[in-house]
């Protein structure tokens, strides 16, 4: 380790490779300096300010995000000034709109008063519904922070709950710009953007229109990058709580990408997907049919018990005798018409251990290669 | 997907889909990415916007990646085949292949420089109506690149010449050199999850599990010792697309169709129908009572992949892990648990302890899953070939030789599509998919967001035809071919070309093949999905 390529961090002597920043050594190194804007795969915009640090030197405090590491640099990432800093930003934050997690510390009537007003605006008795899954509630408590009622703004833009899939709540908004990035660097659907940057600043689809009239596609990919509860899935909201599900990973059913997913398991109940992050082929992204096409799992239509037709209606039948009358039919017709005037369609939709037991059934028992999918078409 | 394997040896794509990011210059045809494979599309507009990569888009219809391209061709329907010559006409002509590549790697090129001699830029310009200046831009981009990749799916192997499309796609990227290198290849998008895995595991009339030939006595014999039993039959079998006329004639008596909805994703429906009341036992296996299953004498309900373990391989050959989270409705079984009930009471005993166990027998009789078992994909699925447990699985095919030994070039030449427009049938008639739903929509019309998005079928016209037919957006028209007639809504939309209209498939209650040509590709035995001639007029 020479000198040319070391940096000092809280008394640690570390290595970096050139083009690294500040950040990227530190996480390699275990030490934890908090992010909020900062999105993996994308270009770090600094705008956050969380994961500022002191650099012995500079007069300001410098964005790790967003600054490269350089020889001989010597950084505090928990220094008093960098505590200071990140402390009034969370405040800042909290202060804004309806964060009504219980870290914001108010007294008496104007807490009531607070949470009334947003309980109608969430149409909710709850607390917020990332509550306990909020990174910003992680930080107010990380760095015991809690609101102050000089510094409280209002945010005047109403929620948008006009699509089936998303729920949008810019109350609870803080700009953090990762939903942008996601939408424009990672997923490229280019749907939205800052907009009324001169004053209230918004997170805008087209021309300020609700997200069903943009070329949003619903993929999701901001709901699942922002830190807070300003995105929301619309289907989930305050019916699951994380601690109440469990995760369980597996792969899409619909399309050849495959992407990796979880459902989340709540009372037997697929109640959510999301992607499964830093695993191919996906990083965690999906699309509309992925992350909220699931309902089907679920639906009252499902086929629940074997069905026998007689004349020419549907009737429940048990395992067995269905069973029976599928094999006897076959084997009558193989011995009387042989082997080839059966067949077997086998499917794209199920699994790989399933297509090898259908062709093998077909061959080894029906005695024909009348085998085939239909994903030709 | 015969045409690759002709090419290569190997009909898989031949890349992973992480590769695609790299490529130098991607050209995209017969796909509509951003809808079909949304997140595959990713990957091709980061690499266009991010990493400046060039990006050919060659579809008639104005889809969404079309935005992103550098060059976009809008062809005629149906004449791949020419402009694919076309291009390479121009590469060979201006020297831009790779010819150490053809030298060293490929064979029989003197046929295809002989054949593509015919297609100058102006030829093909009266064939697909692309101006002789964008091809040879194009053509002039694809070969400038140090490495392209080719992505296509339906669009190109949905026709009669589908196969031939293909063998050319095969043809341009061998002519650059572009093959078994990183950001390289050709690549088809597989549209189902699970097409891949239900292909490698001999889900197909003439090969069983992993490509190993029915009609080879040798791997019969294999198959006999590894299951245990005699006079497995060495004769090809039939293709869907061939069962349904055989049910037709009679001389297919039962079928059992697992999955599967033909009786909307099948060409030429009326004919489909007819042919599946012609059999004497029709099982159906399925999660919900489709269209295909109301048919049926006996319906046995199935878990679906939330209540399942097991793997899928997806469209990059990877082999990765599907996971039981919930229990089943009611009495619904495993897939193999039921085809194994019914093979015990048929005489020969079926029976596993779990979908592992499956995987263990699958792995001794398919040499490239050999080396794939369910502790080495606990996080990371494998691409396959992976002959062994100590192998890393395969990203990247023919990085030293092709898997035939060399790269075969095929001399095409162009035919047109099966059915043509005339007086009476006017307009070509293209058919797809759309982001909101899914094949035949058994599922995805269960979710109501889905559907409140793509609520009902349609067909897209150019606002220049709609001017011309004295047809408004928004009205219900009347869409006959020579098969058949269904009612839709007209949408006038840009992307639609002049000439031609669009339908999506997923709609039972429309079902766009009742309209379409089941004239097969002779090879592929791919109906002819993507072009036939219609009339359109004002619902009564
Ligand atoms: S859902 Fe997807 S397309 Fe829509 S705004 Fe979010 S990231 Fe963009
Ligand atoms: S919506 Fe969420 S991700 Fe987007 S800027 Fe606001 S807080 Fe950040
Ligand atoms: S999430 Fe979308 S892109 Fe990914 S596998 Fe599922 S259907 Fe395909």
């Amino acid at each position: 380790m020479t000198a040319e390529n070391t940096i000092m961090i809280n008394g640690n002597t570390l290595s970096f490779e050139p083009g690294e920043t500040i950040l990227d050594v530190a996480r390699k190194n275990s030490i934890d300096v908090p992010t909020l804007c900062h999105l993996k795969r994308a270009n770090p915009t600094g705008v956050c300010r969380i994961c500022v640090v002191e650099v012995e030197g500079a007069h300001k405090l410098q964005a790790s995000c967003a600054t490269p590491a350089v020889a001989g640099m010597v950084i505090l990432t928990e220094s008093n000034k960098v505590i200071e800093a990140r402390k009034l930003i969370i405040q800042l934050m909290l202060s804004s709109g309806n964060h009504n997690c219980a870290i914001r510390g108010h007294a008496g009537d104007d807490w009531t008063a607070f949470q009334l007003q947003v309980q109608k605006s969430d149409d909710s008795d709850e607390l917020c519904p990332v509550w306990g899954d909020c990174q910003l509630q992680d930080l107010a408590y990380r760095y015991q922070v809690s609101s102050d009622p000089m510094l409280e703004t209002q945010i005047p833009y109403p929620m948008e709950t006009v699509n089936p899939f998303i729920v949008r709540d810019f109350s609870r908004c803080i700009q953090c710009g990762r939903c942008v990035q996601a939408c424009n660097e990672v997923q490229v659907n280019l749907a939205i953007d800052f907009g009324y940057k001169s004053g209230a600043t918004k997170i805008v689809a087209a021309d300020d229109k609700p997200l069903k009239d943009s070329d949003c596609v619903f993929c999701g990919e901001c709901v699942a990058v922002c830190p807070v509860g300003a995105l929301v899935e619309k289907d989930a909201r305050y019916k699951v709580r994380p601690w109440e599900t469990q995760k369980v990973r597996t792969t899409c059913t619909y399309c050849g990408v495959g992407c990796q997913i979880y459902l989340h398991v709540k009372d037997n109940q697929v109640v959510k997907v999301t992607g499964v992050e830093d695993a191919l082929p996906n990083h965690g992204s999906l699309c509309v049919k992925g992350r909220f096409g699931n309902d089907f799992i679920h639906s009252p239509e499902r086929l629940q018990t074997p069905l026998i037709k007689e004349n020419g209606n549907f009737r429940e039948a048990s395992w067995d005798e269905a069973l029976d009358l599928v094999a006897n039919k076959f084997s009558r017709i193989k011995n009387e018409y042989g082997s080839d005037s059966l067949g077997l369609l086998t499917s794209a939709r199920i699994t790989n251990e399933e297509n090898y037991i259908a062709q093998k059934f077909t061959r080894a028992t029906l005695k024909t290669n009348n085998v085939d999918h239909c994903a030709r078409l | 997907m015969a045409g690759l394997a002709a090419a290569f040896g190997s009909g898989a794509m031949t890349n992973t889909i992480a590769d695609i990011e790299e490529a130098d210059v991607i050209l995209i045809t017969g796909s509509n990415t951003t809808e079909n494979h949304p997140v595959l599309s990713s990957f091709v507009k980061r690499a266009v916007t991010h990493r400046e990569a060039k990006l050919i888009v060659v579809d008639p219809r104005r889809i969404k990646i079309t935005q992103f391209a550098n060059q976009w061709l809008r062809p005629n329907l149906g004449t791949d085949v020419a402009w694919l010559n076309g291009m390479m006409h121009v590469i060979i002509n201006e020297n831009l292949y790779d010819a150490e590549f053809v030298e060293k790697r490929t064979e029989e090129f003197d046929a295809l420089r002989e054949t593509v001699d015919k297609f100058s830029p102006e030829t093909v310009e009266t064939i697909t109506g692309i101006p002789a200046e964008d091809l040879q831009a194009a053509a002039r981009l694809y070969a400038g690149a140090k490495t392209g990749s080719i992505l296509y799916c339906m669009g190109i192997t949905q026709h009669t010449s589908g196969t031939d499309n293909v063998k050319s796609l095969a043809n341009l990227a061998m002519l650059c050199g572009y093959l078994g290198v990183r950001g390289g290849g050709v690549n088809p998008l597989r549209g189902q999850n699970n097409v891949q895995g239900a292909c490698d595991m001999g889900g197909l009339p003439n090969v069983y599990s992993g490509y190993q030939a029915v009609d080879n006595p040798d791997v019969a014999k294999r198959m006999e010792g590894a299951w245990g039993i005699e006079n497995l039959s060495t004769k090809i079998g039939l293709k869907a697309t061939e069962m349904i006329p055989k049910a037709h004639d009679g001389e297919l008596k039962a079928l059992y169709i697992i999955g599967e909805n033909p009786l909307v994703s099948d060409p030429d429906l009326n004919h489909a129908e007819k042919s599946i009341a012609n059999l004497d036992f029709l099982v159906v296996q399925d999660i919900f009572m489709t269209e295909t299953a109301r048919l049926a004498d006996v319906v046995l309900p199935a878990r679906c992949f939330a209540e399942k373990d097991g793997t899928f391989s997806n469209t990059e050959r990877k082999v990765q892990r599907v996971r039981k989270a919930v229990e089943p409705p009611g009495e619904a079984k495993y897939d193999w648990e039921i085809l194994c009930d019914i093979s015990s009471r048929m005489g020969y005993a079926m029976s596993y302890a779990n979908s592992e166990a499956i995987m263990e027998e699958i792995r001794k009789v398919t040499p490239s899953y050999a080396g794939i078992t369910y502790g080495r994909i606990e996080n990371e699925g494998l691409h396959w070939p992976c002959p062994n447990e100590e192998h890393p699985g395969t990203q990247i095919l023919h990085r030293d030789q092709f898997t035939r030994g060399k790269g075969l070039f095929h001399a095409i030449d162009y035919t047109p599509p099966a059915e043509k427009t005339d007086d009476e049938y006017p307009l070509y008639l293209t058919t797809g998919r759309l982001l909101y739903h899914y094949h035949t929509g058994t599922m995805t019309m269960k979710t109501e967001g889905l559907n409140e998005r793509a609520p009902e079928s349609f067909v897209e016209i150019s606002a220049e035809d709609a001017e011309g037919y004295s047809l408004k957006s928004g009205e219900i028209v009347k869409i006959a071919s020579r098969r058949g007639e269904i009612t839709a809504r007209l949408k006038v939309s840009g992307k639609a070309v002049s000439g031609t209209v669009f339908i999506p498939f997923h709609f039972a209650a429309a079902a766009a093949n009742k309209l379409t040509n089941a004239a097969l590709d002779p090879v592929s035995g791919i109906p002819e999905l993507k072009v036939c001639a219609v009339k359109l007029s004002k619902a009564a």
